[in-house]
């Protein structure tokens, strides 16, 4: 019987050091870890994928000054130094009111027009504490066109310039490198040249990007727009192109058929067809700028 | 009656055990400040987490990088993006050993200056890391606080050359935690 005591007083000696080796080699082990939550960052380097908004905002206090720029057609040829000869330009100011809200104003060479618009993010993708696959944002702009009408001795209302645009914003950062945006689109017009065309254009647009290298990454959007809303000379938009980020600048460099860089502009008034080059080379740069 | 005594011996050292020594603290501050003529850059964290266990001298600390606290929000995504890959590596722990745990005297209020050894892993590179530390102690609570650098290179961080000047080759890190008895 004794010998079974003795066992037994071993084991539980034995039992007490082993618990002190094991909760020696890990202490932080001893705390229990509350799970937080985490919110996906950097799914697109920019705020714009190409031509269309991305699923990021600027952040609260943040200013960032854009000069979007287009080339013209590379079909120009040598004459027109494939294009190089021509520009079309945006020169815009994009503000973070707070992290979920954005707003914007900006300036197009293409017909004079100035545009300004909101971006509100709804959901934001999270794991963790919080779990949320996707994140959703709303947007919309409107536009007003400057440039002389075409007929003058028609009554020219100033409603006839403006231009409205409505998008949901719905991405998702599947992993590091790669991440998917997809934009449904509502374009509404208050004046169409004909009267085949419709006022409202409705679209969807898909972004994505996946990451070549930290500071380096691919990105490529299209966007369908539902037939017999638009005139036959009018196409859908493709755009692809690199984004390249420098401290504090983002520089995006791509090629695209559209000349607008505004929605009412690439998504229902695209011309170039990319299979007979009619293609810009175009560039966005980003400077952004910390006013709190 | 022999066996009663080891017993009850075995049950005063399981005891001893359960009591232990140990301290932990779940909002251990951790700063770092890069300073260049470029650029200064700064950053707080305010829920590392941290035991101390004075029956042996060992310490350790976790941090999540994402909780970094940047005055920039761009800088703050550059520095999990580019520099930390946060998403790869979401952590950095320090384990390690307190020299001269023996002389700090937490009935006895009073600073007591101690020596810590041990290693830093950031990145998932560990590095030996040794710094002097001050351990405070007031109404049987303590404050333990410490200031080191560390070179950036050491870590595999690599930073290109047009922010070559904004980003200093040695940081500077501060800790401090107010440690409860666990």
């Amino acid at each position: 019987m004794k010998i079974y005591r003795y066992a037994f007083i071993l084991f539980i000696l034995l039992g007490c050091s082993l618990n002190l080796i094991s909760q020696e080699s890990d202490l932080l082990s001893l705390l229990d870890e509350e799970e937080t939550t985490h919110y996906t960052t950097a799914s697109f380097k920019a705020t714009r994928v190409i031509n269309l908004h991305s699923l990021e905002n600027m952040s609260a206090g943040e200013l960032d000054i854009k000069i979007q720029h287009r080339f013209g057609f590379i079909s120009g040829g040598a004459y027109e130094l494939w294009g190089l000869d021509q520009s079309t330009i945006r020169i815009g100011a994009d503000y973070g009111v707070t992290n979920s809200f954005m707003i914007g104003l900006g300036r197009s060479s293409y017909e004079k027009t100035y545009d300004g618009f909101m971006k509100l993010k709804v959901l934001r993708q999270s794991t963790g504490a919080k779990n949320m696959p996707v994140t959703l944002a709303l947007f919309s702009s409107m536009a007003i066109k400057t440039l002389k009408p075409s007929d003058p001795n028609r009554e020219n209302y100033f409603s006839n310039n403006l231009y409205y645009a409505f998008q949901m914003i719905l991405g998702r950062k599947f992993s590091d490198a790669f991440s998917l945006q997809l934009s449904p689109s509502l374009v509404h017009r208050n004046l169409v040249a004909t009267a085949e065309e419709s006022n409202d254009v409705v679209a969807l647009g898909v972004g994505g990007r996946i990451k070549l290298s930290k500071r380096v990454s691919l990105n490529a959007e299209y966007i369908y727009v539902w037939p017999d809303q638009i005139a036959d000379i009018y196409t859908n938009s493709f755009s692809i192109g690199f984004d390249i980020e420098t401290g504090g600048h983002v520089f995006q460099l791509h090629f695209s058929n559209s000349t607008s860089m505004i929605e009412k502009g690439f998504i229902a008034e695209t011309v170039g067809e990319w299979g007979k080059g009619e293609v810009h080379l175009g560039f966005n740069i980003s400077r952004v700028f910390n006013l709190k | 009656m022999n066996t009663k005594i080891l017993f009850a011996l075995a049950l005063c050292l399981c005891t001893q055990v359960a009591i232990g020594q140990k301290y932990f603290s779940k909002s251990g501050k951790i700063s770092f400040f890069s300073d260049t003529d470029m650029e200064k850059i700064e950053a707080e964290n305010t829920s590392a987490s941290t035991v101390i266990d004075f029956s042996s001298g060992a310490i350790e600390w976790a941090v999540l990088i994402q909780g970094f606290q940047f005055e920039k929000a761009l800088m703050q995504e550059h520095f999990n993006e580019n520099y930390m890959e946060s998403s790869k590596y979401p952590k950095a722990k320090f384990k390690g050993v307190i020299e001269d745990h023996t002389k700090v005297d937490l009935t006895k209020d009073g600073t007591y200056e101690v020596m810590v050894n041990g290693e830093l892993e950031i990145r998932g590179i560990k590095k030996p890391v040794s710094t002097k530390a001050k351990i405070d102690v007031a109404n049987k609570m303590f404050t333990g606080t410490c200031s080191f650098s560390v070179m950036i290179a050491d870590y595999g961080i690599k930073v290109p050359k047009v922010v070559e000047n904004n980003i200093a080759d040695e940081v500077d890190i501060t800790i401090l935690a107010e440690y409860k008895p666990l």
